[in-house]
């Protein structure tokens, strides 16, 4: 909380990205740039082969750019090593799946706790700080469930519980309503809502137009470039 | 200082003690700079404590994944568990065999030198030893008086020893054991442990009277727990008095018993069982550590006896203790080689079942990886964690083979409790070593393609 609201977080200059398939060079995403400060609800659109999928793993520090500029609260990332990435993503990132990926054999509480060993944090600090954030996310009575035992909602809620653990710069929420019914889809982005007037930052990518107006600004890719970039409405 | 130059041995005692005062304090200061070192990375500083967290974690997401999957684990450490106790087994067996090679030896008396006619641990040329003379009794009596007149003797007593097996009887009871005549002297050159009774002396030796000492055994047998003092037994068909009943002593490396024999006078012994088979030679010697040196005066000295002229090879043996271990050797290191071929080979089969599990797990689990890479997981991490869990499935595997070792260790021990076994905590430590070293070698290759994968490509694995 100790940058100002409205400082720079993300800044993306002229990125492409080229994949190799076989004979095929694919190109991905073909020259974005895309400023995102702090405190922004964004929501990134696009029909599947846009590039969409390719600038959330850009954003969320998972893979870097062929070519371009990216920087992440003013660290240069786009020439960093895997495991610099790692930390990055650590401390900076906080993802939430489509698909939950929760560790199924781990408790709604170990599974919030894990982004904490990996920040080297003790048990205690990782249990007391997993334990609020789990009572945030309104899953206090639910915390030493195995995720076999949580509704597919309560599911989504320990991924966004473990997303906001180490308090990261941004939330990277990739079609967070994509497996859940459309009222359970609705109170997770009630809670998104939430989590966005508390001060987060969060980008959620999907190609629902519903859930994108939940946002305050959409960018919208067509062949691997922003087509437009803009508030709701 | 003049003394000093005199005396080297005191030079290297001066340097031993500067080195001592100056690397002693040296050391200690590494240690304990070393430790504080590994104290404050793994408890203090950031990265160590962050390393220490995640092996805490592997620990536990590996055992919740054995748990989960019970089955396919069991059968993956099967061959670990054979390795092991192979290893355990093999280790046992030949701390056995030297646990009662040692103990054996005791029996045989660590200063003493046989005099025979055959050398022991077997010949391949048996002819030329065929037609040596036997060795009579009246050498002994020579021997002593060649020792007596040669001044600073290595030798102490020399006393003649035939032995046969023959049946001794007491009424109905019959037991077969091995009869030993020799004389009163024998009491000198072994320690001759009695429950009851005495053993006989110079008189009755000599004179062959009819009196016997009891093995523990033979007494047990004979007696059935009476005192068999006073009583008579009949040895090879002639009335004996019996006079004393040895200690229980136990078996020579399982083999035979010394507790199977009966000592009677050497006069007796050749009334009753003849001395056509000769007799053995046993020489006391006065310093066991310099037995070589006795050895040599004992082969003059015989040779001196037995006439034997310059040139002609000597026409006798003389046995030592020594050479049971020249023929004890090969059988230990067969056991060895036997051991360590089945061993690899069962470590080998189930060093590949855990790489192919290892990689099953990765595979099934890519997702599980994806994430965790997302959340922050590095290479190391993800590393150590498969790592951990193929050493986990192995060290299960060996604490399996070694209880189930120990297990066979004490039945066998209850079954049978003269076999030589020795079960030793070494064993423990090397097989939890081979564990961990088949595990980090097996799970290596499965858990480096984990750690390098992308994370792009294994979130989208499904």
């Amino acid at each position: 909380m100790t940058r100002p609201t409205g400082a720079l977080v993300i800044d993306i200059e002229q990125v492409t990205k080229l994949y190799q398939m076989g004979e095929e060079t694919i190109h991905a995403l073909r020259g974005v740039s895309l400023k995102i400060h702090r405190n922004e609800y964004l929501a990134i659109m696009g029909p599947s082969g846009s590039g969409k999928s390719t600038l959330m793993n850009m954003l969320g520090c998972l893979d870097t750019p062929t070519a371009g500029r990216y920087e992440f609260n003013g660290k240069n990332v786009a020439s960093m090593e895997d495991d610099e990435l790692a930390d990055i993503r650590n401390r900076e990132i906080g993802f939430v799946f489509q698909t939950f990926n929760l560790l199924p054999r781990s408790t709604a509480l170990a599974n919030v706790e894990l982004p904490l060993i990996y920040a080297g944090l003790s048990p205690s600090i990782r249990r007391e700080r997993a334990t609020r954030t789990l009572q945030d996310v309104g899953l206090g009575e639910r915390m030493s469930h195995k995720p076999n035992e949580l509704s597919g909602g309560q599911r989504q809620r320990v991924a966004i519980a473990r997303a906001l653990v180490n308090n990261p710069s941004i939330i990277l929420a990739d079609e967070p309503t994509g497996n859940l019914d459309s009222k359970t889809g609705v109170e997770i982005m009630a809670l998104f809502e939430t989590l966005y007037e508390q001060g987060n930052t969060i980008i959620v990518v999907t190609h629902e137009e519903d859930i994108a107006r939940h946002a305050r600004r959409i960018v919208r890719l067509r062949d691997g470039l922003i087509e437009s970039d803009g508030p709701v409405g | 200082m003049k003394a000093l130059l005199k005396r080297p041995a005191n030079w290297i005692g001066f340097l031993l003690g500067i080195l001592i005062w100056v690397f002693l304090p040296l050391g200690v200061a590494v240690g304990i700079y070393l430790a504080v070192w590994l104290y404050l990375w793994l408890f203090v500083l950031p990265s160590g404590k962050r390393l220490r967290y995640e092996f805490t974690e592997s620990f536990r997401i590996a055992f919740a994944q054995i748990r989960a999957n019970k089955m396919r684990s069991v059968l993956t450490a099967l061959g670990v568990i054979i390795g092991i106790v192979a290893v355990t087994l093999m280790g046992t067996a030949i701390g056995g065999i030297d646990k009662g090679f040692s103990n054996s030896l005791a029996m045989l008396g660590e200063d003493i030198l046989y005099v025979q006619k055959w050398p022991w641990g077997g010949v391949e040329d048996w002819w030329n030893y065929q037609n040596r003379p036997r060795i009579t009794a009246d050498i002994a009596e020579k021997l002593n008086q060649v020792i007596e007149s040669t001044p600073n003797s290595t030798l102490e007593i020399a006393v003649p020893v035939a032995m046969r097996g023959s049946p001794v009887k007491n009424g109905e009871y019959k037991v077969n054991s091995v009869i030993l005549g020799t004389t009163g002297e024998y009491s000198r050159i072994s320690s001759v442990d009695l429950t009851e009774g005495r053993f006989f002396n110079e008189t009755e030796a000599n004179s062959g009277r009819p009196v016997c000492i009891l093995g523990a055994d033979v007494a047990e047998a004979l007696f059935q727990g009476r005192s068999p003092l006073d009583q008579s037994v009949q040895v090879s068909g002639h009335p004996v008095t019996v006079i004393g009943v040895l200690a229980k002593q136990g078996s020579f490396l399982g083999l035979f018993s010394f507790d199977n024999q009966v000592f009677i006078p050497l006069e007796a012994f050749k009334k009753y069982l003849g001395l056509r088979r000769g007799v053995d030679v046993r020489v006391k010697v006065k310093d066991k550590n310099h037995l070589e040196e006795s050895r040599d005066e004992l082969e003059g000295a015989t040779r001196r006896v037995r006439g034997q002229l310059p040139g002609e090879r000597d026409n006798f043996s003389i046995n030592e203790q020594q050479a049971f271990k020249a023929v004890l050797d090969p059988v230990k290191q067969g056991i060895a080689l036997a051991g360590l071929f089945i061993t690899g080979l069962s470590l080998f089969v189930g060093a590949i079942g855990i790489m192919n599990i290892t990689f099953v797990s990765v595979k099934e689990r890519t997702k599980e990886i994806g994430t965790r890479k997302a959340l922050g997981a590095r290479r190391r991490t993800i590393l150590l964690q498969f790592l951990i869990e193929a050493v986990s499935i192995c060290l299960i595997g060996g604490v399996a083979g070694l209880l189930l070792t120990y297990g066979a260790c004490l039945g066998l021990q209850a079954a049978m409790p003269s076999f030589p076994i020795d079960f030793s905590i070494n064993l423990v430590f090397i097989s939890m070593l081979v564990s961990v070293v088949t595990g980090i070698l097996s799970g290596f290759a499965p858990a480096w393609g984990a750690a390098r994968l992308d994370p792009v490509v294994a979130l989208r694995y499904e």
